[in-house]
Formats: C-alpha cells, sequence, structure tokens
C-alpha cells in the first residue's frame, strides 16, 4: 500500500492521493475523516475528549473536538481543498467497559459524538457516513485515492462506510 | 500540569518499591492460583506520553483481554490488568482445568474466572499500597474487555486526558514460568491522588 500514514491519539494528519491516512484501537476516540474528491485531498483527525474547555490546559489541541477540528480543516484548505466540496465521515465513540453506575466519563463516547456532530454542522461540513457507539473498539482509514473510510473492528472484520 | 509530577529520583524509587511489593502480592496470589511460579519484573514508574502508552503492551491494535478495575478512596485511580488474547486463553485452559489450546473465545463463565482474577491481583495489590501509605483504597467490582490495546486503554487515558498529555503510570509485567502466561498490571492514579500517594510515604 503506498504511503501509509499513521494518525496517533490525540493528533491528524493531512494529505493526498495516494495515501492512506490510518489510526489504529480507537475506543470512546472519534476518527474524523475530511475528504474533497475532487483533489483528492484529505485529513484524519483522532480526538479524545469532546471539549476544550472543561479540560485543563493542555499542550495538544488536536486532543479535543473542538480545538482539534478546525486545525485540521485549516490545514486540508490550505493544501488546497475547497471547505463547499469538503465531506465528514466519523467512526468511534465506544464505551468499552460497561458499568452499572457508569459515569460522565464512561460515556464520553457519545459524548465525542455529539461534540464531533456539532462542530461539522457549526463548520457547514457535510457528515455522509457514521459507525459510532456499540462497546467495541475500531481501526479506522482513509483511501484518499477515492475517500473509502473502512472500519475495522475484532468481531466483525472491515467494512466500508 | 507537569508540576505534579516533578518528583525526586528519592520518590520515584517509593513508587517503585511499592509497586514491587504490591505487584510481588499480587503475583503470589496468581501463582498460589494456578499452581505455577510466577516471575515479575521491576515495575516501570514512568511518566509517558499518553499516545505511547498502548506501545508498552504491543501497540495499539494488538488484540487483548482487559480487566478494569475503578480505585476509590482518598487517592483513586484506575488499575487495568491486560491480557494478550493467547494468554488470557491460557489461563482460562489452566482456571478451568481444560487442555491448553482449548479455549479458543471466552464465554461468560470464562469471563467470570477472568474478572475474579483481576479482582484478587488488585486487591493483593492495594494490600502493599496500604502497608506502605496507610491510605486505604478500595478497588470496584470489575469490567472485562476483549479489544484492541488502545480501544481497552483509551478508558484510563481519557480521564487523564482532561488534565494533561501525560500519564503516570506503575507497570508491572508477569510472567509464568512455562511462558504461557504474560500479563502487564497497571496502576495509574488520577492526577491529584499521586500527591497524596508521595505524601503518605514522606520521602522527599
Amino acid at each position: 500500500m503506498p504511503d501509509l500514514i499513521r494518525v496517533g491519539m490525540a493528533d491528524y494528519k493531512v494529505g493526498q492521493s495516494p495515501a492512506t491516512l490510518i489510526s489504529y484501537g480507537l475506543g470512546s476516540c472519534i476518527g474524523v475523516s475530511l475528504y474533497d474528491p475532487q483533489t483528492k485531498i484529505g485529513g484524519l483527525l483522532h480526538i479524545m475528549l469532546p471539549d476544550s474547555t472543561q479540560a485543563r490546559a493542555s499542550d495538544n489541541p488536536a486532543k479535543f473536538a473542538d480545538t482539534g477540528f478546525p486545525l485540521m480543516l485549516k490545514d486540508v484548505l490550505k493544501m488546497g481543498a475547497s471547505q463547499s466540496r469538503l465531506v465528514a465521515k466519523i467512526a468511534g465513540g465506544a464505551q468499552m467497559f460497561a458499568f452499572a453506575n457508569a459515569t460522565d466519563i464512561m460515556r464520553v463516547g457519545a459524548r465525542n459524538a455529539e461534540a464531533v456532530k456539532k462542530i461539522l454542522k457549526d463548520h457547514r461540513i457535510r457528515l455522509i457516513a457514521e459507525d459510532t457507539g456499540g462497546t467495541y473498539g475500531r481501526t479506522v482509514s482513509i483511501d484518499l485515492t477515492n475517500g473509502a473510510y473502512k472500519v475495522k473492528t475484532i468481531d466483525k472484520g472491515e467494512k466500508e462506510i | 500540569m507537569s508540576e505534579e509530577f516533578n518528583l525526586s529520583a528519592n520518590q520515584l524509587d517509593a513508587l517503585r518499591e511499592i509497586g514491587n511489593v504490591g505487584a510481588g502480592n499480587s503475583a503470589t496470589a496468581l501463582s498460589q492460583i494456578i499452581n505455577r511460579r510466577i516471575d515479575m519484573n521491576v515495575p516501570k514508574v514512568a511518566l509517558v506520553p499518553l499516545d505511547t502508552v498502548p506501545d508498552l503492551v504491543g501497540g495499539p491494535d494488538t488484540i487483548v483481554v482487559g480487566v478494569f478495575l475503578r480505585v476509590y478512596g482518598k487517592a483513586p485511580g484506575n488499575i487495568l490488568f491486560l491480557l494478550p488474547q493467547k494468554s488470557a486463553f491460557y489461563l482460562v485452559d489452566t482456571l478451568m482445568g481444560k487442555k491448553h489450546g482449548e479455549t479458543e473465545k471466552l464465554d461468560f463463565m470464562d469471563e467470570s474466572a477472568l474478572m475474579e482474577i483481576g479482582n484478587i491481583l488488585a486487591g493483593a495489590y492495594l494490600n502493599a499500597f496500604f502497608t506502605f501509605t496507610q491510605i486505604s483504597m478500595l478497588p470496584s467490582i470489575p469490567a472485562l474487555a476483549m479489544d484492541m490495546a488502545g480501544a481497552i486503554l483509551n478508558v484510563v487515558l481519557v480521564q487523564l486526558g482532561q488534565m494533561g498529555d501525560t500519564a503516570m503510570v506503575i507497570e508491572t509485567e508477569f510472567l509464568s514460568e512455562d511462558d504461557g502466561i504474560n500479563g502487564h498490571f497497571f496502576l495509574v492514579p488520577d492526577p491529584g491522588s499521586l500527591e497524596t500517594i508521595i505524601s503518605a510515604v514522606g520521602v522527599e
């Protein structure tokens, strides 16, 4: 596979066809992909938490949905993507351990998904596919040759959304 | 957040020693249950960037079985016992008196047995902590998941992620004498807890 670019936790990468951006082992985290089908430019963001304003100061804005997404957006636009053509796909946001008295922090996956959807709406980016929730981990990748967003789980194998 | 983790060499040594005795207790307990010698390495006590924690157990997409317990008390935190899938199956075979290689997936009983192991290890570990610090810490009931290491570690890392970009991890590796089982035991104190533990130990 040409140009497999790994995106770590609380990180994002942008690129152009024929690169593939991949992020391994997401639990409650969410992988947000952006893709411009015409220029074949895109990005993948791996966020951990919904909201930077509810956390203590961090050196790493890519950790949060609200601060990470604008950074990735800026970078794909800088590379030549057009905001009106950009489409988003998201996956992740699981709750890995089921506790009867799940605290807020245990439900962070669902809160991450909500936060990501809100920020996409705020930036008027269309969300065209989603695979969130559940109780299992995911490895996600976006193939920038065609925008295919692949989600791999240990029980269900790989699927494209 | 880094100011909170400015530990002296002596303090790190003290934590390592507590971890050592705690893990020793746990290893002894595990060894008695499965009737095999269990070796362990000297605990790693380290402040590591959050995104590198999954690499400690073979990378974020390694399939592992994780038993998770929340720790309550004056110094709250999380305990995570991680076993590579193969080791977990081997441990289940041993516990259930099956032939090695017989377990290929976990049923309800198997999961229950592994959770109980997690419970016993955590109890033994926290006892040592109490001996040193006089801080009583109680584990929650255990929860279990079999999945990618990154996804399972997420649960622990997210809480720390709200406070900063690094995790203080006290980690011990267990190894059975026949090499069938190796596991990683993580104690990850909540950010404020470390201070409580350190001041209770009284090392400067």
